[in-house]
């Protein structure tokens, strides 16, 4: 059991860096990265009460593990989605920051081909 | 203190000192970096905790694809960095640290008070196993007890790849996605490009289609195919096919589609949605897993190459 | 005969953790790109491929002893192209300078 234990600890800690990564860091790219840091961590939380509910010769329960599977998956679609948000914004804008300003008319599509 | 309880130890170090890295580094680039080989590490993990469907997805999707889809970005965004919005105050630092703290002190407290006895599912899974005729448990709840979830995450990605492509621009509606890559025709990356996807495809499909029986599944072997396909256009051996054409369309309905024929077929046949006749289980399973896999490389693909750019000429 | 088994894979898997180590130490310490390579790829090659002799007596069938080794090709020919890209790239950083 405590093998399981030092990973729930470690989950827990990682729940907690991504999240202040999300707050303190100004760069949008930096905060995507936070947030699947603790995305990462809620699912070895997932992972860690599946292996106590080790049984019937399953190493681990089959349920977690198979929400965790669907969640590591949309999390990526959803990381893909707010980087392809990101891109257009630096695009359109110029820069990535999330300022309160409306964005200079500096940017411009580029021509298409 | 056993020498597997220092090795977890050991190892859950190692992921948390990356882990404060990547939260602490300067540098995007870097923190893209640590990222991806936080990734890697905690699909050691997974695999620690007995869970190797999952390590495998972790490795492929969250490692793999994602530190692609992470590095790209950091890449374009490069000319972005100088003009970084200014860092938070000291007074937004300490209460984010303080709640970062406070949550994960209460999420390590109620790991470590975890009852002794706990309700667990896997005696029931494997109770029913019959029901498909499958082996691998977690495949059998995947595809056949939680059906419902799978089907709708293959709507959600598609959901996802309609929000991608919904940013491009005007002129280029319906276009490319991403650049056109080019690279030394005599050189290394073309070389691996055309000696890799070949051995590439059959490790997918074999992971595909060992996970009825063994660790594996359409996740892992669709992120595998994908990264082929996505390996062949970096190496501009292909390009990046327009977003209108039709088949590329229908493959990625395909998965979903066919999850939804299936599981109408089962209301009407059967006796509820979603329900298969165990004698016809195993096969219907695996024709539906066959279209997912195909929706899932082309998916994962194209979230990677991102919205269109190009217009189709 | 499991004893023998045990002490090979032992012995060539802690002499593939000293060159990871050893690979590990380079890319830590040396100045620049090009040598940090030459460390890493003393990782990929050697320790990765004494990693694998060592494993090979534990694998219970032909099919896994095949799929070890075809592990260990497939992380030689991705780390040497990887490590030839990232060269070519650092020469060219060096020569525009």
């Amino acid at each position: 059991m405590s093998g399981v234990t030092v990973f729930g600890v470690c989950a827990a800690v990682a729940v907690g860096l991504g999240l202040y990564g999300l707050i303190t860091n100004p760069q949008p790219l930096r905060k995507i990265i936070a947030f699947n840091l603790l995305g990462s961590g809620v699912f070895l939380l997932f992972g860690v009460v599946g292996r106590r509910g080790a049984a019937s010769g399953v190493g681990n329960d089959p349920v977690p593990q198979a929400l965790v599977i669907t969640g590591v998956v949309v999390a990526f679609s959803a990381t893909a989605l707010a980087i392809a948000l990101l891109l257009r914004l630096f695009q359109k804008a110029g820069s990535t920051t999330l300022s309160n300003g409306p964005p200079p008319s500096a940017g411009s599509d580029p021509p298409g081909g | 203190m056993s020498i597997a309880a220092v090795f977890e130890i050991l190892l859950a170090a190692v992921v948390l000192g990356l882990g404060i890295w990547t939260i602490a580094v300067r540098e995007t680039y870097s923190a893209t970096v640590g990222f991806v080989a936080y990734g890697l590490l905690v699909a050691l993990i997974w695999v620690r905790l007995d869970a190797v469907d999952v390590a495998l997805t972790e490795a492929a999707i969250g490692g793999g694809l994602g530190g692609v889809l992470l590095l790209s970005a950091a890449a374009r965004l490069r000319d972005a960095e100088p003009m970084a919005a200014e860092a938070p105050g000291k007074v937004t630092r300490a209460s984010a640290a303080a709640l970062s703290v406070l949550i994960a002190a209460t999420l390590a407290g109620a790991v470590l008070h975890l009852p002794d006895s706990t309700p667990t599912l896997a005696p029931t899974v494997v109770a029913n196993a019959w029901a498909t005729g499958l082996a691998n448990p977690v495949t059998n709840v995947l595809m056949a007890f939680r059906a419902m979830d799978t089907m709708l995450e293959k709507v959600v990605l598609l959901l996802a790849i309609i929000g991608v492509w919904s940013l491009a621009p005007d002129n280029a509606w319906g276009g490319h996605p991403g650049p056109r890559h080019q690279a030394d025709p005599d050189g290394v990356l073309v070389f691996l490009a055309r000696l890799l996807p070949p051995i590439g495809i059959v490790v997918g499909i074999y992971i595909f289609w060992t996970g009825a029986n063994h660790p594996g599944g359409a996740f892992q072997g669709g992120a595998i195919l994908a990264s082929m396909w996505l390996l062949a256009i970096m190496a501009g051996l292909t390009d990046t096919p327009p977003v209108r054409r039709r088949w590329l369309r229908f493959i990625l309905v395909a998965g979903p589609g066919l999850f939804l024929v299936v599981g109408l077929g089962g209301l009407w046949f059967g006796a509820a949605f979603l329900a298969y006749p165990p004698a016809q289980a195993k096969p219907l399973i695996l024709g539906i897993e066959v279209a997912m896999i195909l929706t899932i490389a082309a998916t994962l693909g194209l979230l990677l190459t991102g919205a269109p750019e190009r217009s189709v000429k | 005969m499991s004893l023998a088994r045990d002490i090979i894979t032992i012995a060539a898997v802690s002499a593939g953790a000293f060159f990871f180590l050893a690979g590990t130490v380079g890319l830590l310490r040396f100045p620049d790109t090009l040598t940090r390579l030459h460390a890493l790829t003393k990782a990929d090659n050697l320790g990765l491929g004494l990693v694998v002799l060592g494993l090979l007596p534990q694998a219970g069938t032909l099919r896994d002893g095949l799929k070890l080794i075809s592990i260990w090709l497939l992380g030689l020919l991705a780390g040497a192209t990887v490590s030839q890209l990232i060269a070519r790239t650092a020469r060219q950083g060096e020569t525009t300078r």
